[in-house]
């Protein structure tokens, strides 16, 4: 135990001092903690769904967590359900054996059901495309807020573009 | 020669892992896979790709490995009615490659399991959408999907069926648990979730893009299935690579393996109960993969081994950053272990937990990692030893205990060892070409590559085709083999128990979905 604590001490808090993007991410930071508070009551409910990625994005949302990025200190959530969650994190082409999955998940939430795709397969379906198993872009199944490409996108990316989806409001444009 | 003993015309194929290929008929097959077995060989990869634009009917492949070197034996099945004797009664891990093939390819392996597994609703029984006929853009009406899961009854048994979405931030695929209390009884997987086509996407790409979509089978094993790709197309164009292309590829796919253990390690104390553990292991893996990205490009290292050799290079500060980094981690990863070495509460978390018996894991054909915990001792880098890993001297890790802690040990062990042959590669390095061009590839031509990653091996098989093109090629992941022993781990164990065995063996489901 003494050496748990003794670690912790040493480590100190590392969050908000990215060695790369220090300035962006502390304004990243600091917007979307506002945002959070005015829209969210301090407090934004996040489910994911990997609709058929490669796994590439799972690492990087992993990451959203370490103390580096902790989002949770943000007041983002990663959720287990979609009852409880207002944004969805969606990666991946849409595999055909996700597709029901998918609808079924966002038909779970309750507003306003912002979407965020994720990847570039997210986006455009990246490499693998369309075709007789892939559905291809997320926005071929569900309605997309926000579509954040990058293969896989940075921690800083998927963070800017959760921030995009919700200073809109969870009001829709286009799609 | 490991395979001189079978009755086979073996042609050895050139290239970085000793490989032979060999044509047997199918009624052969049981024959020549119960030798291989008796001599201690098991099966790598099974696959088919249909060949009637030849003017023949199918073909059936497998790759069988023994720890000196790899068979690619090729059966011809007739364009009607293509079959051939059930091998999964030999090969345990053959049961599911067989379902796959038949979904895809209509080949039938005749085994008594008639469920389909990459097939869910996207296509009819009567379709194949990996046969040639079968455009790959063709969307076929959704079907109905009812799958027969095995049902255990008795007193007080109930099912718990999770997923495919399932709670936290990990791949789709569906556990049926069968329960009595909180013990579980039976666990049964479905997986092919995220089947995306992958086999038929290769068919047509350029050799070059080929290597992109390889290091996105996988996503966390990106440099291993690159590598093995590339190590298949080198074979074919007969290449020789430069020395510091072949030391850069160990020294990326080392650090693949860290990243990979470091996560791991930090999910399997936090699901015993230690969050500390998950964030100092984090901020490990976070710093690493910023430095990928300051050197190599980019933090998971895709796209830097290309065909003919790799992307990226490094300087002499490059250099000697990645040994300062080594000490590092050597220094912290070591205080860590100690930290979970003396932690009761997650120890006795581990221990005991999901035990996988080096006897169960022998039957069960498990490999890689998971096989290793269990005292299976196949780790190619120590054995058929692909260059540069001949002269760096691998040195494999074993447990014998098959549990959570011998799982999450031989992450530990693997770490240190990782961290000895990347100040080997340093060592080692000298100056020189990072890349080569590769001589067009023959069409028809074929080859094979093989590489350790942190899961376990990827394997590649590759034909090229007109026009510097794939004509087919087939990326096969080490889940398919241990899958079906992360049901043998939980049996008898608590459901709360399964997060942490299944993070212990933490098996792709992207890679054998494809």
């Amino acid at each position: 135990m003494y050496q748990l604590l003794k670690q912790i001490a040493r480590t100190g808090i590392k969050t908000e001092a990215p060695p790369q993007a220090d300035e962006t991410m502390r304004v990243l930071a600091q917007r979307l903690h506002a945002e959070i508070l005015v829209l969210f009551s301090g407090s934004l409910a996040i489910r994911h769904v990997d609709a058929g990625s490669c796994n590439g994005c799972e690492l990087e949302i992993h990451m959203l967590n370490n103390p580096y990025y902790n989002i949770e200190g943000l007041g983002i959530k990663l959720v287990a359900s979609p009852r409880h969650a207002d944004l969805l994190l969606v990666t991946g082409p849409v595999s055909r054996n996700m597709e029901t999955a998918l609808k079924r998940t966002y038909a779970a939430m309750p507003g306003p059901k912002l979407v965020v795709a994720i990847g570039d397969c997210g986006c455009s379906g990246g490499i693998f495309g369309e075709s007789y198993a892939s559905c291809g872009r997320v926005s071929n199944v569900v309605p997309v807020d926000v579509a954040v490409p990058g293969c896989p996108p940075t921690p800083v990316a998927l963070m800017q573009g959760i921030l995009a989806a919700i200073s809109r409001g969870g009001r829709r444009a286009g799609n | 020669m490991p395979f001189e003993s079978l009755p086979l015309n073996l042609t050895e194929l050139q290239g970085a892992v000793p490989a032979w290929q060999a044509a047997a008929a199918p009624a052969e097959l049981p024959d020549i896979c119960q030798s291989i077995k008796d001599q201690g060989g098991r099966l790598a990869a099974l696959w088919g790709t249909d060949e009637q634009d030849r003017g023949l009917g199918y073909a059936l492949h497998l790759a069988l490995a023994k720890p000196e070197g790899m068979l690619w034996l090729r059966a011809a099945l007739p364009a009607r009615e293509p079959r051939y004797p059930d091998l999964s009664t030999i090969f345990y891990p053959a049961a599911r490659m067989q379902r796959a093939v038949r979904d895809l390819l209509g080949i039938d392996a005749e085994a008594a399991d008639r469920r389909p597994w990459l097939r869910h609703a996207a296509w009819p029984e009567t379709v194949h959408p990996l046969r040639r006929e079968v455009a790959a853009s063709t969307v076929f009406e959704t079907c109905s999907d009812d799958y027969a899961f095995v049902s255990v009854s008795g007193d007080g048994v109930h099912e718990i069926p999770v997923g495919p979405v399932h709670a936290g931030t990990i791949e789709p695929g569906h556990f049926r648990f069968s329960i009595v209390g909180e013990k579980v009884l039976r666990l049964e997987e479905r997986l092919g979730y995220t089947h995306k086509g992958v086999d038929k996407r290769f068919q047509g790409m350029t050799l070059a893009e080929g290597a992109k979509l390889a290091g996105r089978v996988s996503g966390d094993s990106t440099v291993a299935y690159a590598w093995a790709y590339c190590m298949a197309l080198e074979s074919i164009a007969a290449a020789a690579l430069p020395e510091r292309a072949l030391m850069l590829r160990a020294l990326l796919l080392e650090r693949e393996r860290i990243a990979n253990h470091l996560g791991d390690l930090g999910y399997l104390g936090n699901d015993g109960g230690l969050g500390f553990g998950l964030a100092q292991f984090m901020l490990l893996k976070e710093d690493m993969l910023r430095l990928n990205h300051r050197l190599f490009g980019h933090r998971y290292l895709m796209d830097c081994i290309v065909p003919g050799g790799v992307d990226c290079d490094l300087d002499r500060a490059g250099l000697a950053t990645i040994e300062d980094e080594c000490k590092r981690l050597e220094r912290e990863v070591r205080l860590l272990k100690d930290i979970y070495d003396d932690h009761s509460g997650l120890q006795d978390r581990f221990l005991t937990c999901g035990r996988l018996t080096p006897s169960t894991a022998g039957k069960l054909g498990v490999i890689g990692l998971a096989g290793r915990a269990s005292s299976q001792a196949w780790d190619l880098r120590a054995q058929a030893r692909p260059a540069p890993y001949d002269v760096l001297e691998a040195r494999m890790k074993t447990h014998k205990n098959g549990d959570v802690a011998a799982r999450a040990n031989l992450r530990f062990d693997e770490i240190f060892e990782s961290l000895r042959l990347i100040r080997a590669v340093l060592n080692r390095i000298a100056p020189g070409e990072i890349a080569i061009a590769l001589p067009a590839a023959v069409a028809g031509k074929a080859g094979i590559g093989w590489a350790e990653g942190w899961r376990g091996e990827s394997v590649v098989a590759l034909e090229a085709g007109e026009d510097g093109r794939i004509r087919s090629c087939h990326a096969h992941d080490p889940s398919w083999q241990n899958w079906p022993a992360l049901a043998f781990a939980v049996f008898n164990n608590i459901v709360p128990d399964f997060p942490l065995i299944n993070k212990s063996f933490n098996l792709s489901y992207s890679g054998c979905d494809l």
